[in-house]
């Protein structure tokens, strides 16, 4: 018999062109918390869905009570006493608080149909034993995120769950809801069952777990108790990467201020978002995702509206309705879905790349195609997509292409500013690094240029302000980027 | 030999489009004992399937930026009867006048569904749906219940459907006319490229800085204004305005533009495809008299026609992807 509940061994997951798992481990201690932690990225959510059935590994073992096991899909880890409550629920908004605590495994009368009694009264003694007294017939939809969950973890012991999965469950509660959380956690700990709690709060684990495993870059770095380790040890060990890559970062003089954003509020997604920004500067947006990073962005942009606050080019207030008043104003925006909110997939590029600019072609309305696809081929040139036709369609090119493409869309408007929202995500590294110098030759033409990004190596070796969110707020700003170490920027993304 | 190649391929929807037609026309010429290439049987076809061609082109603005209009029939039957009973006490008006009140009423009730759909964010299906028993119910208040007769129209507005220019149909000119201005306004002008934009990506579109809105309020009063005009050319040729007018024409019209390619989805259709799906509908309609189909199998066998044609085009079309797919060779 076995120490451990469950033990991974050697895990490896690949995705097609990145490994999203490398050769992992994790044990649990029946009856324990353990804490998860890791950058963005990291492969967190990647290795919940393994535990799950959702992905299957492409190496390694997994083994329950010491038995090996296989875990096809989730059903598998159903009958396996495997729960999982994601930070972004998968309930059913419309059904009833008893339909999604009984979904798929609903309670029948002798007659085949379904005993909607007993399901009723099942679900309120479940809530009950947690504590709550949110009443099974309310629609889910109507709950508040902490009532949603405690639903979630009633499902999940309904099933009869031993082993528990949390994935941030307190990213979004209040403090209150917090302690509530805790509670239930450690009730559900003490009835017998065995949890790993992912988290980017500190206060979380020292709270709550015995162990905590850190993962960095899809790989496992260790496993220690909660009592003998300090944050700074915990952070040097979520980023102790070498920044090895060179970035094509251009000496720019900054010039004068050319952006100012001041107290931008949007309730819900962020509050008092103030920094300005230079001619020839880039400023780094990081944070952790959910931060409020895109949403900001998207504020200046008018693409979703702010509640509150002011927004200047050169001294001058901006009213920003909507994106394109945005662009007429010089501001651009490069949006991280690309695929939803940069191109139009079945289009050729030439077509998407004028799409913003149309009325440079058009003489009394009329698109002049010739000269159209004329500028596009300029373009994409420019970009150095040479070998791309003006009538490829826009979906059948890499992230990296794609990613130029927008970038060639951007460049055809008269811009004084620069939004690239996680510019080099899901491009492969030849053209991440054409990226980069695209970015660096920008800053030296004298553009404002905004870079919102999750990956330290890359905020650190282009930027030459970072800008840290935390929960909708600004938490940090180094005006100085030499001398910042990834610590330093990921403590301030965190919440210690 | 790769032109060739490529052009078929590129219209493949159309070419199997008119395939199709060819093969019914042939059938119903050999059982009708060749009465259906007549100079004058194609003539009274192509007249007689001029306006549901004309609506047909007003809802692809509207399909294409993937909405629907069901009020159409509405619409017209409410432009014709404001019209008509313009018309009808005051006949001494040119018929040009009569045409642009139509017109202008199509245009209001187009207004009214675009800034539903645009503004209030309703979906297309549930705003129009609610508009056409509205439209429908005014139609039935303007017109007190009566009928507008052709007498009350008078001679001089009832040739606008019989007289012809060079020898063809006036409703087969308007009709080419509007085709016409179409096909140049969805293709080569900034405003058809934003149409397409909107249906393939709102979100693309708007954060590129397209005002969708705009967009989307402007293709329902498109199609407004092209139903008024429809409306009113369709009691001119049947002579006739009275509340039920154009009772269930939306399906034909909605039939038609499916027909041609153009997909409920958005983002697709093309003018020339229109047109065919518009003549299609119109073949069925007059080869089954030619050949004695029973009037009660009709119905029946137009939807078999339908459902078939529509079946086979998204076989070949899905073939044709794959062949594309394949050749990225992955």
């Amino acid at each position: 018999m076995s120490d451990y509940i469950l033990e991974l061994k050697g895990i490896t997951k690949i995705f097609p062109g990145v490994k999203a798992l490398d050769n992992v481990h994790f044990s649990l201690k029946e009856g324990e918390i353990h804490a998860l932690m890791g950058e963005n990225g990291a492969g967190k959510s990647t290795f919940i869905k393994v535990i799950t059935g959702v992905h299957q590994p492409e190496e390694g073992e997994i083994f329950i009570r010491g038995q090996k096991v296989s875990i096809k899909n989730p059903k598998d880890a159903q009958k396996l006493s495997i729960a999982a409550i994601y930070q972004h629920g998968t309930t059913y908004q419309h059904l009833s608080v008893t339909e999604n605590i009984f979904i798929g495994h609903e309670k029948m009368t002798k007659l085949k149909t379904i005993d909607w009694k007993q399901m009723h009264k099942d679900a309120a003694a479940l809530l009950k034993r947690l504590g709550s007294s949110i009443d099974p017939h309310s629609t889910m939809g109507n709950l508040t995120v902490a009532e949603q969950q405690i639903v979630e973890i009633a499902k999940a012991i309904s099933t009869n769950a031993k082993i528990i999965i949390m994935d941030e469950p307190t990213a979004a509660l209040s403090k209150r809801e917090c302690e509530e959380l805790y509670r239930i956690t450690e009730q559900l700990r003490d009835e017998g069952c065995s949890i790993i709690f992912i988290s980017h709060r500190f206060e979380d684990m020292y709270r709550l777990a015995s162990r905590v495993t850190v993962f960095r870059d899809a790989q496992y770095i260790g496993t220690w108790d909660v009592d003998g380790i300090s944050n700074e040890v915990l952070i040097s060990k979520m980023v102790g990467r070498e920044i090895s890559q060179i970035y094509p970062k251009q000496e720019v003089e900054m010039g004068e201020e050319i952006f100012k954003v001041d107290k931008l509020s949007k309730t819900g997604y962020y509050k008092d978002v103030s920094f300005s920004l230079h001619k020839g500067e880039i400023l780094a947006m990081t944070g952790l995702v959910g931060a409020g990073r895109t949403e900001v962005c998207q504020g200046i942009m008018g693409i979703e509206k702010p509640d509150s606050g002011k927004v200047y080019l050169e001294g001058k207030e901006l009213k920003i309705s909507h994106p394109s008043d945005a662009m007429d104003y010089g501001v651009g925006y490069l949006p991280e879905d690309r695929q939803k909110q940069g191109l139009i997939l079945d289009w050729g590029l030439g077509q998407n790349v004028t799409l913003s600019t149309l009325e440079q072609f058009t003489h009394g309305s009329i698109i002049n195609q010739k000269e159209e696809r004329q500028k596009s081929k300029e373009l994409l040139e420019r970009v150095k997509t040479k070998a791309l036709s003006v009538f490829d369609k826009a979906s059948s090119l890499s992230g990296g292409n794609q990613q130029k493409v927008i970038v060639a869309k951007v460049l055809n408007s008269d811009l004084k500013v620069i939004i690239l929202d996680e510019p080099t995500k899901g491009v492969d590294v030849g053209a991440k690094a054409q990226i980069y110098e695209i970015m660096s030759s920008l800053a030296a033409q004298g553009y404002g240029v905004i870079m919102i990004s999750s990956e330290m190596p890359e905020v650190l070796g282009m930027a030459d302000t970072i800008l840290v969110m935390r929960e909708g707020r600004v938490s940090k700003i180094f005006d100085e980027v030499k001398g910042v170490t990834q610590e330093q920027i990921l403590e301030a993304a965190m919440n210690t | 030999m790769d032109k060739v190649k490529k052009f078929f391929s590129s219209n493949i929807r159309e070419i199997s489009l008119i395939i199709v037609m060819i093969a019914i026309a042939l059938f119903v010429q050999v059982r009708s004992g060749g009465n259906f290439f007549t100079g004058e049987n194609i003539s009274d076809m192509l007249a007689e399937t001029a306006v549901l061609a004309i609506c047909a082109v007003g809802m692809m603005t509207v399909m294409v930026t993937g909405g629907i209009d069901l009020s159409i029939g509405a619409i017209m039957a409410l432009s014709a009867m404001v019209g008509g009973t313009v018309l009808k006490n005051n006949q001494s008006l040119p018929t040009i006048v009569i045409v642009l009140i139509a017109i202008g009423i199509g245009i209001v009730c187009g207004l009214i569904n675009g800034t539903l759909v645009s503004k209030l964010k309703i979906l297309p299906i549930i705003a129009t749906l609610g508009m056409m028993n509205i439209f429908r119910g005014i139609t039935y208040l303007v017109s007190n219940g009566s009928w507008v007769m052709q007498q009350d129209m008078g001679a001089r507005f009832l040739s606008l459907a019989t007289g012809k220019v060079l020898g063809v149909n006036n409703l087969i000119v308007i009709a080419l006319v509007v085709y016409i201005i179409a096909a140049f306004f969805m293709t080569q002008t900034r405003t058809g490229r934003k149409i397409y934009a909107v249906g393939n990506s709102e979100e693309s579109a708007r954060v590129s800085g397209i005002k969708t809105d705009r967009t989307l309020t402007m293709v329902y009063t498109i199609l407004g204004a092209i139903a008024g005009l429809g409306g009113i050319l369709y009691v001119c040729k049947y002579g006739v305005a009275q509340g039920e007018t154009c009772t269930g024409y939306e399906m034909n019209v909605i039939a038609a533009c499916v027909l041609g390619g153009v997909s409920v989805n958005g983002g697709t259709g093309r003018v020339p495809g229109v047109l065919l799906g518009a003549i299609l509908l119109g073949i069925l309609n007059n080869a089954m008299p030619l050949i004695h189909v029973s009037s009660f199998w009709q119905e029946a066998i137009r939807g078999l026609i339908i459902l078939l044609s529509i079946i086979a085009n998204s076989l070949i079309q899905r073939n044709v992807e794959m062949k594309a797919l394949r050749r990225r060779n992955i």
